[in-house]
């Protein structure tokens, strides 16, 4: 294929629009921070790992943002990206020679429960989903990281650079998601993304109902699952009432209103700082789940495993919100009886916000190999995806729907440099990373052991001769 | 999803095992049998009047999974078997020629642990599934047979990937000997299936699940193992007797006891699922000491005693895409296929899935990736599985002679961006129907003024 020439001007240009602040649309619009919640009281204590500037040159890039670049170069120093061009100067930088590999942006995935849901898969480590009530907007799923989880690790051979762990989908409200950097850290504030908002995890259809309708309480239908949603807007509405006219009377500390973490949470989300993040299979239900939305005024962000989106696509493109999908999975349940392989595709035609996600530990590593899967499907069918399309299901989609495509999801100078050299085509089952950069340090090379993190739980557990 | 506290359900649909039985009708045939719910196949279905049909399938690159691939080769069907297959095969004038210039042919692909036909949802409702059964300590009489529904909607969705045969594993209920399992193809068109072997095998589980089962420790699981086969060596042997109530009384009933006199005899192979190698150690010991023939499945660290395993002539059915620690596998690795090929051990590859049984490919393809040679992969999907389940004389390789299960793939079939062009199961052609296509053709535009729910 004739490589497409891009000057190097243009890709400055478009490092202008990459550090604008992101647009209202997918990314739910957010809305300068009140001060009625405290600071983040578990701020990020991430640090990038030590790097020097990077040229790696000769390989086939998919930036996410524009043509493919034949031949092309990638230059990354000080932790962000410099330039992508057919040809960059080297000056002080470490060259790497990628020819026949290819490069993308590192991948981002909106739905996980590593860390919650840690290995070895033990009652001990069952930490994902708090099926006490069905509202429990006041847990924060990063108080269950497991830092020392080993599918860390493996995801990260598998290309993530960044993800979102959720709460489980047992409750109509679930609590706080959170967006990590996928480095090794011996905290989970080690790991958090710097600015990175917060999402909720809300939950549509047969799982609240099945357990809670299975203790004879409430929900245990489907319009028990609405009314529990209202209920806790309701609440949510007037307890940001009260916070925001104690800030307009002048927020006397002496009649400061309680805290209430639910509530806090609730009224983050209708302040527009915490994204909606919403497990939805079926289209009728997204369609409820979206006016529950607009009679709140809240946005919702990506609606996840959404394997009925295909037949709700043109409402979700002028609502703007996005679909976090599995390429193939379906019928395990009965609201995943309709899913079909050409779910993302259609999606994507329709100009909506496609994704691919795994909600998976095994999957996490093979998102690439998810994504083909789709694209072939939608191909199959006479839908034309090429491959520098359907990247962005992989990196800058989830960037937006995560609220941090300012700095992540696509290949452009100014963002971080969240990078990754595959030995051969991404779209393909023999092709791995070889190299992993978050923030232009390199975090994992397959070719240098000394170079792949390894959790503290294998150490002495498991045979040396074990690669992953 | 959801995920409990304490039960850890996953969305994938193997993590679902209950119970049913449904009555069957089934004939015997020589070499294998028909199960019938009604009425045989007849002159209106298109599949059955394609049966006499002569195929070329011309210009292909030919894997036969029987020796090096045929770059430009021709494969002849005819009456249901594969005729020729060479580089200058004659075409002859009646036959419908498919031009494959350009892609790849193998056999069908046989998936050696499937539930398909036993669940439809796995998880909501309960009336379809019948993969496992949780009324007994014993259950060796179960049968998945018993279980089959030949209208699921799964057949014709496996069936349009190129996964032509499966093997149907009745799954672990409240017994560590969880029944009988089956293998069939799905060229099905209507109530006919075709069961080319059942039992294939009798399925036991050892490990963390049968230790739960048996009591809380493995220790009692090989206690309730030996007993089972000691009780059914000694019925054996004193049939008469037991009928005359004249032979102590057996831990296990009659049925099971009957069930598992063919594995005494090595007629039907013991499918032991053990992942943990101390495990895979006992179910070498446990077939040593009763002679038996013995087939291990998952086996997530049996690359680390594969000499013992290749010394023993045992053959493995694993899913080389499983990678996650346990602590019954704190060895596993995409590796595990390729060394154990390496050492000598005949693999076969299985999706231990039913919905998703259709990415038995690509788990093929991440094999190679780690290792595997491709070759060898091809075989594990293929001619391995039918040499271990006892069907090679009429299926595994694309050679004259065999069934005719062919598939023609828009290029490498282990490859995430190919597609299947041409199903063929016994030299007729597949539909392309499922119920997926029918939805994707429902929604293919939405902006109408006719709702969906008119479009067919």
């Amino acid at each position: 294929m004739a490589g497409r020439i891009i000057s190097l001007a243009v890709l400055l240009c478009a490092a202008c629009a990459a550090l604008r602040p992101p647009e209202r649309g997918a990314t739910a619009g957010a809305q300068p921070a009140a001060a009625a919640a405290p600071a983040d009281p578990f701020p990020s204590t991430y640090r990038p790992l030590p790097s020097e500037p990077t040229l790696i040159r000769n390989a086939t890039i998919l930036t996410a943002a524009g043509p493919r670049i034949e031949n092309g170069s990638i230059l990354l120093r000080d932790g962000r990206i410099v330039a992508v061009a057919p040809r960059i100067d080297a000056g002080d930088a470490v060259v790497i020679d990628a020819r026949g590999r290819w490069i993308t942006p590192g991948i981002i995935d909106t739905h996980s429960h590593l860390g919650v849901y840690a290995a070895p898969g033990i009652a001990s480590l069952s930490d994902g989903n708090e099926l006490t009530s069905p509202v429990t907007a006041q847990v924060w799923a990063e108080h269950s990281v497991w830092p020392q989880d080993p599918q860390f690790a493996l995801a990260l051979a598998g290309g993530i650079t960044a993800l979102q762990i959720l709460p489980g989908s047992g409750n109509l409200i679930g609590g706080r998601g959170v967006t990590l950097k996928n480095v090794p850290a011996r905290t989970a504030q080690g790991m958090k993304f710097p600015g990175a908002p917060h999402g909720l995890k809300m939950a549509c259809g047969e799982n609240p109902k099945r357990v809670y309708g299975g203790r004879s309480t409430a929900p245990s239908t489907g319009m028990g699952n609405v009314a529990g949603y209202r209920a806790a807007w309701i609440r949510a509405a007037k307890y940001r009432g009260e916070w925001d006219r104690w800030q307009e009377a002048g927020a006397d500390p002496a009649r400061r209103p309680d805290r209430d973490l639910q509530l806090e949470t609730l009224a983050g989300v209708l302040r527009g700082e915490i994204l909606v993040h919403n497990h939805c299979y079926r289209a009728d239900e997204m369609a409820q789940m979206i006016d529950v939305a607009k009679e709140f005024g809240y946005r919702i962000a990506s609606f996840h495993h959404a394997v009925e989106s295909y037949k709700l696509r043109d409402v979700l493109a002028r609502e703007q919100i996005c679909s976090s999908m599995w390429a193939d999975w379906w019928g395990f349940k009965l609201e995943a009886f309709d899913g079909i392989k050409q779910n993302i595709a259609l999606v994507d035609e329709a100009g909506a916000c496609a994704i691919v996600h795994s909600d998976d530990a095994q999957q996490i590593q093979r998102l690439n190999q998810e994504a083909a899967k789709a694209m072939a499907a939608g191909r199959q069918y006479g839908i034309a995806i090429d491959r520098e399309h359907a990247i962005r299901w992989l990196t800058l989609n989830p960037a937006k729907a995560l609220g941090i495509d300012r700095w992540t999801g696509s290949l452009e100078p100014g963002k971080n440099a969240d990078v990754v050299v595959w030995s051969g085509d991404p779209f393909s089952v023999y092709s791995k990373p070889d190299l992993v950069f978050i923030d232009g340090a390199l975090v994992y090379d397959r070719a240098d052991p000394a170079k792949q993190p390894h959790s503290d739980f294998i150490i002495g557990t498991m045979p040396r001769e074990v690669v992953r | 999803m959801i995920r409990a506290n304490n039960t850890r359900a996953t969305t994938s649909p193997q993590a679902a095992t209950l119970l049913g039985r449904l009555a069957g009708v089934v004939t015997l045939n020589k070499g294998f049998r028909r199960f019938a719910l009604g009425a045989a196949c007849g002159a209106a279905l298109p599949l059955c009047s394609a049966h006499a049909q002569t195929i070329a399938i011309t210009n292909a690159r030919v894997l036969t999974a029987a020796g090096a691939p045929l770059e430009r080769g021709t494969v002849l069907i005819r009456d249901g078997r594969i005729q020729a297959v060479g580089a200058s095969v004659q075409v002859p004038a009646s036959a419908r020629v498919i031009d494959a210039t350009g892609k790849w042919v193998t056999p069908g692909f046989l998936d050696s642990s499937t539930g398909i036909g036993t669940v439809e949802i796995s998880l909501s409702a309960d009336g379809t599934v019948d993969l496992a059964t949780t009324e007994r300590r014993i259950t060796a009489a179960f049968r998945a047979a018993d279980n089959l529904n030949p209208f699921s909607t799964l057949i014709p969705i496996t069936r349009v990937e190129g996964i032509t045969r499966v093997v149907v594993a009745p799954a672990s209920g409240a017994s560590l000997i969880a029944g009988q399992g089956l293998l069939m193809d799905l060229g099905n068109d209507g109530p006919t299936l075709t069961i080319h072997r059942d039992p294939v095998g009798m399925f036991v589980v050892l490990g963390e699940p049968a230790a739960a089962l048996a009591g809380g420790s493995r220790g009692a699981v090989l206690l309730q193992l030996r007993e089972a086969l000691q009780d059914a060596r000694d019925y054996a042997a004193n049939r008469n007797a037991f009928e005359a109530a004249q032979r102590r009384a057996y831990a296990l009933s009659r049925l099971d006891l009957e069930a598992l006199v063919p594995v005494l005899r090595r007629e039907v192979p013991l499918v032991v699922q053990a992942h943990r190698a101390s495990d895979i150690l006992a179910a070498l010991r446990v077939a040593a000491e009763y002679n038996l023939r013995l087939v291990l499945t998952g086996a997530n660290e049996a690359w680390m005693v594969a000499p013992q395993i290749a010394a023993a002539g045992v053959p493995v059915v694993l899913d080389p895409s499983r990678n996650l620690p346990t602590f019954e596998s704190l060895g596993i690795t995409f590796e595990n296929a390729a060394r154990l090929h390496a050492a000598g051990v005949l693999v076969a590859f299985a999706s231990f899935d039913s919905h998703n049984a259709r990415n038995l490919k690509q788990e093929a393809g991440i094999a190679v990736a780690y290792g595997m040679p491709y070759d060898a992969a091809l075989r594990a999907v293929t001619v391995n599985p039918a040499r271990i389940w006892g069907i090679a004389e009429r299926y595994g390789t694309l050679e004259a002679g065999k069934d005719a299960d062919v598939v023609v793939w828009s290029a490498d079939p282990f490859e995430v961006t190919t597609v299947v062009e041409h199903v063929f199961i016994r030299g007729r052609q597949m539909p392309v129907d499922t119920r997926q296509r029918d939805l994707f053709l429902r929604y293919r535009t939405i902006d109408g003024a006719v709702p969906p729910a008119y479009h067919r």
